[in-house]
């Protein structure tokens, strides 16, 4: 290849690469065209992109939860925005580019920060969210922008806003998004307290939310106990397959097996602990080690679920 | 952005490249500099202000060897990170422990709790759990019976992810505010034995504001404490709001022989909760009524 023609493409590729390097790249603004993120289109007008198994970083601009969107005749509802506003604005691009239909709703599938970072993209939709959405936002919201300010940096953080739900759902409640209705269930305190999973009826493909992980080590931030029910609850859905919130999908309701494994595991030997009088700091250390091998990120989060466990069951 | 990477130095021999080389190198260099800077970030020294206040200018001598704090380097749990402070005199070091000072430096209230201990008590290891906002120095300060401050230091990462220094499950937390339990472990080590205090209560910091009425939520949390074996005072306990949920405190002591504790908690609502169990409970309770 002669020097002259291939000049301005090294030319660009180094000042892309600095740019990356340097974290300059701008953001994408208002109005802006986003690259749309890659979606799989899970059942007929079902899409959802698979998260990275990892924990946010700037490289992966946050986008490690699944987040998805359902297409109706007269609406399209998204499940969960994202861990950035950059990813919120990327989800938008993928769902333009497969539906003209106004995004009515955004349902967020509990407040974990990269479920929720992206609502902004999204404004004039009605965001829903569990009964207790707006009260963990409220508890947690200000907390997550400055710690995740720290961890994404300055320039992704840019844009991000809480925004809560402006419909709640107490326990159940079905939107309609022209010829398909999806069905929304608030769940007691499992992952978090406040758990919403979202079932279309027309394809059975149900979206768990963090209530199911695969790959990734479940995140104990609700109640232990809690969850171990629930699992016995969502198994019975009528489902097909499942969006999990992390991890590839899945079918249903075999989907919940890891999980249970897991989480009854960890709940059976930190109770052995702490009736034998270890401290939560020594129960920790050493909880669920056989299962350490079967996922992704249990370095990360074991020790914390022991904590977590921990102080949920030393109450029994 | 490796295969931009190579498409860049493929053109080594280029005016051009030769640039784009340099660039990078000092590309590089200050991503390394940030990465670096991610592994330990600078966190503003407070403790020389903070210590003059709490303190009030008092010297603190260095406590190696005789004031130790114990925590886990990263905060895997923003919302209960255990912290044991324990204090080892030295064979023929006649003093006893007055008092404990915690500090957390770099959270919003830095002095998390403050005990002081009855003389006969003898006291000389204490964990609780606290909520950590951020990279943390935390300090304890541990004051002997002759008045004589020693200061040990230890260094938290913050915790990464999703969890927040705030309940994970609130209605709990509502429903069963003001519970107690207290229990007596097994192993009794040498004259002493260790017992742990338990008590119900979301300890809201106050600090966390909703975002849409913009209202902070109101403070209310466990701010006095008071534990006692028979009629002897154990301890005292002054705490603000980085004291985690369900406040917990396990600590060594002498028995005296007496055949109950008693223990009475105090919120920042005026609440006061108390509660007496026999001094023999070493098992934990069964009581499954908050399931």
């Amino acid at each position: 290849m002669p020097f002259q023609s291939v000049r301005p493409r090294s030319a660009t590729a180094c000042l892309t690469l600095l740019a990356t390097l340097l974290g300059v790249m701008p953001a994408a603004r208002p109005g802006e065209t986003a690259d749309p993120l890659p979606v799989t289109e899970v059942a007929s007008g079902i899409y959802a992109h698979i998260g990275a198994i990892a924990v946010m970083t700037p490289e992966n601009e946050g986008a490690i939860a699944n987040v998805g969107f359902v297409v109706g005749s007269s609406a399209v509802a998204v499940i969960d925005s994202g861990g950035s506003l950059r990813e919120g604005r990327r989800l938008l691009a993928a769902i333009r580019a497969v539906a003209t239909k106004p995004i009515r709703y955004v349902i967020n599938t509990h407040a974990h920060p990269d479920h929720i970072f992206g609502n902004a993209a999204f404004e004039g939709a009605v965001v829903i969210g569990h009964k207790n959405l707006p009260r963990a936002l409220a508890a947690r919201g200000q907390f997550y922008l400055d710690a995740f300010r720290r961890v994404l940096g300055d320039e992704l953080m840019t844009g991000i806003k809480i925004v809560p739900p402006t419909q709640i759902v107490e326990r159940e409640a079905r939107i309609d998004l022209g010829d398909r209705i999806l069905l929304l269930q608030a769940w007691r305190a499992s992952h978090t307290d406040n758990d919403l999973t979202v079932l279309d009826e027309t394809t059975a493909t149900l979206f768990a939310g963090d209530l199911v992980f695969l790959r990734h080590l479940p995140v104990l931030d609700g109640s232990l106990k809690g969850w171990l029910a629930v699992i016995g609850e969502l198994a019975t859905i009528p489902a097909g397959r499942v969006v999990p919130g992390h991890g590839p999908i899945a079918d249903w309701p075999a989907a919940l097996e890891d999980e249970r494994t897991y989480l009854q595991l960890l709940a059976q030997q930190v109770r052995a602990l702490i009736k034998g009088g270890e401290t939560i700091n020594a129960a920790s250390q050493n909880v669920a080690e056989s299962e350490r091998t079967r996922w992704e990120l249990f370095e990360e989060n074991n020790v914390r679920n022991a904590t977590a466990a921990y102080s949920e069951l030393e109450w029994e | 952005m490796f295969g931009h990477a190579l498409k860049c130095l493929h053109r080594i021999g280029s005016q051009w490249s030769w640039l784009c080389v340099a660039a990078l190198a000092l590309a590089l260099l200050s991503a390394l500099g940030g990465l670096s800077f991610a592994a330990t970030p600078e966190i503003e020294d407070t403790w020389a202000s903070l210590a003059n206040d709490i303190f009030r200018g008092r010297p603190l001598a260095d406590g190696t060897g005789l004031v130790s704090i114990d925590m886990p380097i990263r905060a895997e749990d923003a919302a209960i990170v255990p912290v044991t402070m324990r204090v080892t005199l030295p064979p023929g070091d006649s003093r006893g422990l007055k008092a404990l000072t915690l500090v957390i430096d770099s959270n919003p209230v830095p002095v998390a709790a403050t005990f002081t201990f009855s003389d006969s008590a003898g006291i000389s290891v204490i964990s609780t759990r606290v909520r950590i906002n951020s990279y943390t120095n935390v300090h304890v300060v541990a004051e002997l019976s002759d008045s004589k401050l020693y200061l040990a230091q230890t260094y938290v990462k913050a915790s990464g992810g999703c969890s927040a220094p705030a309940a994970k499950n609130a209605d709990e937390a509502i429903a069963t505010l003001g519970q107690m339990r207290f229990r007596v472990f097994g192993k009794p080590s040498g004259a002493q034995r260790e017992a742990q205090v338990m008590i119900r209560h979301p300890n809201n910091s106050g600090l966390q504001r909703d975002q849409v009425s913009l209202l902070y939520i109101p403070a209310n949390f466990v701010d006095e404490l008071h534990v006692w074996q028979g009629h002897a005072l154990l301890f005292s306990m002054k705490s603000g709001i980085s004291i985690s949920e369900d406040p917990n405190f396990r600590f060594t002591y002498v028995p005296n022989g007496a055949t109950t504790f008693k223990v009475e908690a105090r919120d920042t609502n005026g609440k006061v909760f108390v509660s007496e169990w026999p001094a023999t409970t070493s098992e934990p309770s069964n009581d499954s009524s908050n399931l």
